[in-house]
């Protein structure tokens, strides 16, 4: 025996326990990733969706325009989900984590205890805190479930309105308008996705919106939400004038599920603290995907990554870990965005502070902007750009200075950078 | 049953170490170049259907420029998630400046 490593040992063995809180792309991750490596203890895996793990970007896109059906988004095929041999309990819900008996209660009563508990709780849509917010008619886009109610609703002769012009917000809009209903996104901020990006790309979505025929209220707050005699809606905004609607959705970002890890008395700020090996204030109980918040050189901070990537590798990352395998968790953040045949990705996170050199001519079709410190690139982002911002990746990870003229010299193939 | 050996193009045309993408008897093929072998896989990656020929090679790693899922392109076999199911690769021989691939 290696008593240097009791984790390793208590985890790996075959009557070790190991629990998986959410049933998302993380928490499927963490699933298949504990089997790969070799687990073969009892596995939990609990989601309070009824849904097998599957990945939740085309819900705002093809399964949204009812192009895909919702088993088109499973991270797994049938066979392969059933060769997991998982304990696997779709619509259950944890009501506390008992850390000192390393046990779960459950919802129904039941308890189940652990050796090793993976919290891929995830986030849930934030709403608004307005008059008439939880009236029918007024929805929010998270789950599969949400983007069925939609489905029916997004057709030639319906107008709906988006309240926030984030990347739900935009991705509902542009899906809404490919079929062919009139949409109003009304954001109450001065541009678009403020948060994320600058102000070259928020303008761009602004064209883009605007050329597909989508309205764009910036600036513009809402103060309720009401339903005519007549089956539509109405939205109230701040200066008193009124949209009438035939459904809301609100894309106003993500709340982090943490609190059963604040109830158990866990470091959390706005979601679970981790370090880069996953792991929580408690050893014995990690977190991974949109509810974790790591440090990330990259970012200089902390920082709760809400990306397809961060779900994915952090899910596998936290498996590992649990397990006692050597992980270090630093991803240089990537995140994509499809929105009428255009695809906007980012790597790293663009800083004030940085320098930006264009490629391409901004406002084009296809373009890219990198973000430097001194000569080093530390971000690069564009629409319809993939192939370049692959090279551009490179860049950043070899953190190898650049010459910034010839880096702007779109007659100089990326891969000689 | 014989292999059947299908010309999928001209040598020349497979840039070095990088991947075309060509249409071989209906099938959409990808064929890379490293280090002076030509190595052949089915074009569509088995995760996300994107074309492999517009991703990133480096060594002997195809990239899908989707999701960025790695395949070893000799084998096909996935080495990067989320790619987990192989690809279909195919034996490659260069005859008189061209590529043939083994086909059933």
């Amino acid at each position: 025996m290696d008593s240097d490593r009791p984790s390793v040992a208590a985890a790996a063995c075959a009557d070790a326990t190991i629990v998986i809180v959410g049933a998302g792309q993380a928490g499927g991750w963490a699933a298949q990733t504990l089997r790969k490596e070799g687990f073969a203890g009892r596995l939990v895996l609990i989601g309070d969706e009824l849904h097998q793990p599957h990945e939740r970007p085309p819900l705002s896109k093809a399964v949204l325009a009812g192009e895909a059906a919702p088993e088109s988004t499973r991270l797994m095929k049938s066979d392969a989900f059933e060769a997991l041999a998982l304990d696997w309990r779709p619509g259950a819900r944890v009501t506390r984590i008992d850390r000192a008996a390393k046990r779960l209660e459950m919802a129904d009563g039941a308890t189940l205890a652990y050796d090793k508990l993976i919290l891929c709780t995830g986030g849930r849509a934030r709403t608004l805190p307005i008059a008439g917010a939880d009236a029918p008619g007024v929805h929010t886009l998270r789950t599969i479930d949400d983007a069925l109610v939609l489905v029916p609703v997004l057709k030639p002769g319906n107008s709906v309105v988006v309240v926030g012009g984030g990347w739900i917000g935009l991705e509902v809009a542009a899906t809404a308008r490919k079929k062919g209903a009139d949409v109003v996104v009304v954001e109450a901020q001065s541009r678009l996705c403020e948060r994320t990006v600058p102000r070259e790309i928020s303008e761009h979505l602004l064209a883009l919106h605007r050329s597909n025929g989508t309205r764009v209220m910036l600036g513009a707050g809402v103060t309720r939400f009401a339903s005519d005699n007549q089956d539509r809606m109405v939205v109230t905004l701040a200066d008193g004038s009124a949209l009438t609607c035939d459904a809301i959705v609100i894309g106003v970002g993500l709340v982090p599920n943490d609190e059963l890890a604040r109830d158990a008395g866990l470091a959390c700020d706005c979601g679970v603290i981790v370090d880069a090996r996953c792991r929580t204030s408690d050893p014995d109980i990690l977190a991974a995907g949109d509810v974790a918040v790591t440090p990330n050189p990259w970012a200089g901070r902390s920082v709760r990554l809400e990306s397809w990537q961060n779900a994915q590798d952090q899910g596998i990352a936290a498996a590992r870990s649990s397990l006692g395998l050597e992980v270090d968790y630093q991803p240089l953040p990537w995140f994509w965005s499809d929105q009428y045949g255009m695809n906007l990705q980012i790597y790293g996170i663009p800083m004030s502070s940085h320098r930006v050199v264009a490629r391409g001519v901004p406002g084009s079709g296809s373009f890219v902007l990198f973000y430097l410190d001194g000569d080093v690139v530390k971000a690069a982002l564009g629409p319809n750009a993939a192939r370049d911002l692959r090279f551009a990746r490179r860049l950043i990870e070899q953190r190898k200075p650049v010459d910034a003229q010839r880096l702007a010299d779109a007659g100089v193939p990326m891969s000689k950078h | 049953m014989t292999t059947q050996w299908i010309d999928a193009g001209a040598h020349s045309d497979v840039p070095q170490d990088d991947v075309i993408g060509v249409a071989v008897d209906g099938r959409q093929i990808a064929l890379y170049s490293v280090d002076g072998d030509v190595f052949a896989t089915d074009n569509i990656c088995t995760h996300g259907h994107a074309r492999l020929c517009e991703g990133f090679l480096e060594g002997h790693e195809i990239e899908c420029p989707l999701h960025q899922g790695k395949f070893d392109v000799r084998t096909g076999q996935p080495t990067c998630a989320p790619a987990t199911e192989a690809l279909r690769s195919y034996p490659v021989k260069i005859e008189g400046g061209r590529v043939w691939l083994a086909v059933d």
